[in-house]
Order: structure tokens, then C-alpha cells, then sequence
């Protein structure tokens, strides 16, 4: 694999193999020694245009632990706010010899953009571009999903069978966009819920069914709940009346927590909004797989960089 | 043109004499740990430590686990990418002998892969090389402490391990070499 950029061009074998090298992954952060010395020599960019914690600190500890040096970039402070190109960043990138870059962009298609571009020979990880994807946080998902339903023997599993629901701003999310063609590839069958005026126009396309009713996706018994953030900084315009009103319609609240079986597991991608799309009582429950998330997200990072920064470089053009 | 070199019986032979020369070298089965290298070392440790389990009945079983070497490879960026096999290495090797098994002893990369695997994970009194086959050609400075035979072979040459777990038959040959 060259690039990584969006789960829907990715084939269920190669999907779990990368959740399979995650496994192995995982089990190296269970050693006294968590370091593997695999990209020794590899230099991996951090190219975050957009503010992130979890995202960058994440990818950074999956480089630094596959022994790869580890370069940080984000926008503010740099020759970005000066008015530079993606185009000379990149090439800037390129001189100094980057050989993986996981950018980070409002735009979508930013990340495409530059792995088709020439600029730069690197392999290129998109790490979330504006409404589009975030594949290495479905990936991420999806390996919590599946340790969750198999413990002790999630590999090589699929997720045949599987019942997601997804609430919550559907519209501007990417971690949904990637949720949604990835578990469909492995098998589940997503269900989005949303309030109308936060579900995307154009979803005929998508392997999902839709409903705008919370309380009606509940009693269907989901084996996952996926809560997603309120973006409020994606929101310029009114998409409901209040959050009060949201709370009410769309949260996860404690009774409508209380009504999930206990074998379902509430998933976030976090930051959480406590009190707005996900109460406090199930953010902290034994069901909730936040924490899990994070940490699993490390492992499934490192695999994306084996994957993608190991082997023969396929000589460019 | 593949030429047989050991049977069936012949391999079985010749684990039986690795596990009795492991005994005799550690004194006992006490403080062992028996670790195969993926795919076919991993088979190979089983039937070593289900053989040492034979031979000592009384004796508690042998520990044997697997060690990956995938991720400390010196050849990552020279080959396609590899996909990783699980690693399994049971409780502590601290202070332990780990006796390594693999199928065939070549270049010594894979062991050198090995060594640096099991540095990350504890710190072994001793380690030690069990091997089906050793057929030359070291690039590094390796030698297996327990051999089940030496194939001179020219590097030409291809040495094919099949066991039954896995391959569904079991049988050691030599192919390819040009002129015969």
C-alpha cells in the first residue's frame, strides 16, 4: 500500500490485515520494552493544519515507537500563516526528506491532492481533511469493535453480522464517512441517526440506513452505539433550536443508557461534549470503550506506518 | 527438479536427537524456554517440547512459545512488505536458556532478527540455535548449537521444508541449481 486516504477504496483483506499487524502491535505496548526498532532511519511528518490532541500525540507515539523520527508541523507559527502553498509546503517537506507525511486539513481532498500531486515522494496518511475521512480513526473503531465482540480472539475476524449505530452530526462528521464504508467492507450494517437538518444530501450512495429516531434505534438493540462530537466549530449556521433540545432528541441521556443492553458498547471518538450528544453516566460506564479507543488508536496507527513505510518503495512515475 | 533429502521418519529422527542433545547441554528440562521462529520454527517447537515432554514425563512441561522477527528485519525497505505473525512468549525468558528453532539455517539474518527480538523482551542466561536444517552461506557470525542436518547446497539452490501442519505433507528437498 502506497497511500493511505480514505477507507472506501480499501479491500476487506487489506483492512484486516491491517487490524491483524494492529493485534500485533497491541501486544508490543504490553512489554516492559514498547519500542520496536522497524522504521529506524524513517523520517514521519506531522503535517496538521487543523488543531488536534488526540490525533497528532497518537500518530507521534506510533512513529516514535516504530523508531521512526518524528517531524511536527502545524500551521500556526509556520510559513503557513504567511500565506504558503500546500504546494511549497510539500515541497519543502520533500527536501528535507520525509518519507511518510500524515496531514491533518480543512480541505477535503487535501491529502489526495498531494499524494497524486508529484511534489513529494512520501507515503501520505490522511489523518482527517475537512467533512471528507479519517481513516486511521475508523480503523480504529473498527479494531475496538472487534476486540470488544472476540476478546482474546479478534484476529482475522470480520465484522459480519455486526449492528452499528452512528448518531449525531452525520453532516460534518468524516469519522461517520469513514465509519460507514469501512464496517460496511467488514460486514456490519450501519444504521445513521441524525436530526434532518445534519444528515448529508447525497447518502443513496452510502451503505447505511437512515433514521431520525434515537429512541427507536435504541430499542432496536445495536451491538454499537457510536456517539458522535457536535461540531460546533463546522457549524455556521442554525442545524437545531438549541443544545438543550439536542440533548433531549439526540443524546445519549442516563435513561436512554439505562434501556441499552448490557452486552452493547457506547463509542466516541472524543472530544467529548459531556452533557450535549453523551452523558457523563455512559462516557464513564464499563460499556463505554472511549479510553480503549485511544489507546487502541496508537496500535492501529503504527500498523498504518508499517504498512505504508515498509517494504520496496515502489519507484514514483 | 526437487531431489527428497529427509523423509518423514527422517525428520522425526532427527528432532528426537535435537530434543535428547538440548536435555543433555541444559541438564535437565528445568529453566528452558523453547521458542519457534514463524511459520515452520513455530511447528518445530512444539514437537520439540512435546518430545522433551516424553522423554521427562516427570519433569513439568516445557515452556515454548513463538518469536516473530518481522518487525527487526534488516531487509524491511529492501523487500515488498512483510506481514507480521504473532508473537507468544510465555511468562518471563529472564535468567531462563531459550533454545530458538527454525526450519533452515542460511544467511543467519533471520537469527541476528531473532537475537534482537528477544533482547526487547528479557534478558536469557543463555540462547541458544535449533535447526532442521543448516545448508551454509552465513553472512553474519551464527552457528546453530543443534542441527538436524547439513545440506551443503549452492546458493542457486532452494531448500523446501513441508510439514504436515501446515503443507499437509512432510519432507525436506532440494530444487533448482541449474546443471544435473
Amino acid at each position: 500500500m502506497r497511500h493511505l486516504l480514505s477507507t472506501k477504496d480499501l479491500s476487506r483483506e487489506a483492512a484486516i490485515e491491517i487490524l491483524d499487524i494492529a493485534e500485533d502491535m497491541a501486544d508490543v505496548q504490553q512489554r516492559e520494552v514498547k519500542k520496536l526498532p522497524t522504521l529506524r532511519g524513517k523520517t514521519v511528518v506531522n503535517l496538521f493544519f487543523e488543531d488536534s490532541t488526540r490525533t497528532r500525540i497518537s500518530f507521534e507515539a506510533a512513529a516514535k515507537r516504530l523508531s521512526a523520527d518524528v517531524i511536527n508541523f502545524s500551521a500556526k507559527g509556520s510559513s503557513v500563516s504567511k500565506g504558503e502553498s500546500l504546494k511549497d509546503t510539500a515541497q519543502t517537506l520533500a527536501a528535507i526528506g520525509a518519507d511518510g507525511v500524515v496531514i491533518r486539513h480543512g480541505a477535503s481532498g487535501a491529502p489526495a491532492v498531494l499524494a497524486a500531486s508529484g511534489w513529494i515522494d512520501a507515503g501520505i496518511i490522511n489523518a482527517g481533511d475537512g467533512t471528507h475521512e479519517h481513516p486511521t480513526q475508523a480503523l480504529l473503531d473498527a479494531f475496538t469493535i472487534r476486540r470488544r465482540l472476540h476478546p482474546g480472539a479478534s484476529r482475522g475476524r470480520d465484522l459480519d453480522g455486526v449492528t452499528v449505530t452512528i448518531v449525531g452530526d452525520i453532516l460534518h462528521s468524516r469519522v461517520a464517512r469513514s465509519n460507514v464504508w469501512l464496517l460496511s467492507t467488514l460486514g456490519a450494517s450501519v444504521h445513521l441517526v441524525a436530526p434532518p437538518t445534519l444528515v448529508p444530501v447525497h447518502t443513496t450512495a452510502w451503505p447505511a440506513t437512515i433514521g431520525y429516531d434515537l429512541d427507536a434505534a435504541i430499542d432496536a438493540a445495536p451491538d454499537v452505539v457510536m456517539m458522535l462530537r457536535i461540531q460546533a466549530e463546522r457549524m455556521n449556521a442554525a442545524f437545531f433550536p438549541s443544545s438543550r433540545e439536542y440533548s433531549r432528541t439526540w443524546g445519549l441521556d442516563d435513561d436512554r443508557f439505562r434501556r441499552l443492553a448490557p452486552s452493547s458498547i457506547v463509542m466516541h471518538p472524543g472530544p467529548m461534549n459531556r452533557g450535549l450528544e453523551i452523558s457523563s453516566a455512559a462516557a464513564d460506564s464499563a460499556q463505554s470503550t472511549v479510553l480503549e479507543q485511544v489507546a487502541n488508536g496508537v496500535s492501529v496507527r503504527m500498523a498504518a506506518l508499517y504498512v505504508l513505510l515498509s517494504g520496496e518503495r515502489e519507484v514514483a512515475r | 527438479m526437487a531431489r527428497t533429502v529427509l523423509q518423514q521418519a527422517d525428520i522425526a529422527r532427527a528432532l528426537t536427537r535435537i530434543s535428547h542433545e538440548i536435555l543433555e547441554s541444559n541438564r535437565g528440562p528445568d529453566n528452558l524456554v523453547i521458542l519457534g521462529i514463524p511459520t515452520r520454527g513455530v511447528i518445530l517447537a512444539r514437537r520439540i517440547a512435546e518430545t522433551i515432554a516424553r522423554i521427562e514425563p516427570d519433569a513439568a512441561p516445557v515452556a515454548v512459545g513463538t518469536l516473530d522477527v518481522t518487525m527487526y528485519r534488516d531487509d524491511l525497505s529492501r523487500t515488498r512488505t512483510r506481514t507480521p505473525a504473532p508473537t507468544h512468549v510465555p511468562g518471563s525468558i529472564d535468567g531462563k536458556t531459550v533454545v530458538l528453532v527454525d526450519d533452515v539455517l542460511y544467511s543467519g539474518r533471520t537469527i541476528r532478527s531473532a537475537l534482537d527480538a528477544l533482547n526487547d523482551h528479557g534478558r536469557p542466561s543463555a540462547v541458544r540455535l535449533a535447526v532442521l536444517v543448516d545448508r551454509g552461506h552465513r553472512e553474519l557470525p551464527i552457528r546453530a548449537d543443534y542441527v538436524g542436518k547439513n545440506l551443503p547446497t549452492s546458493a542457486a539452490e532452494r531448500i523446501n521444508v513441508h510439514l504436515e501442519e501446515i503443507d499437509g505433507d512432510e519432507f525436506v528437498s532440494i530444487e533448482g541449481g541449474g546443471a544435473e
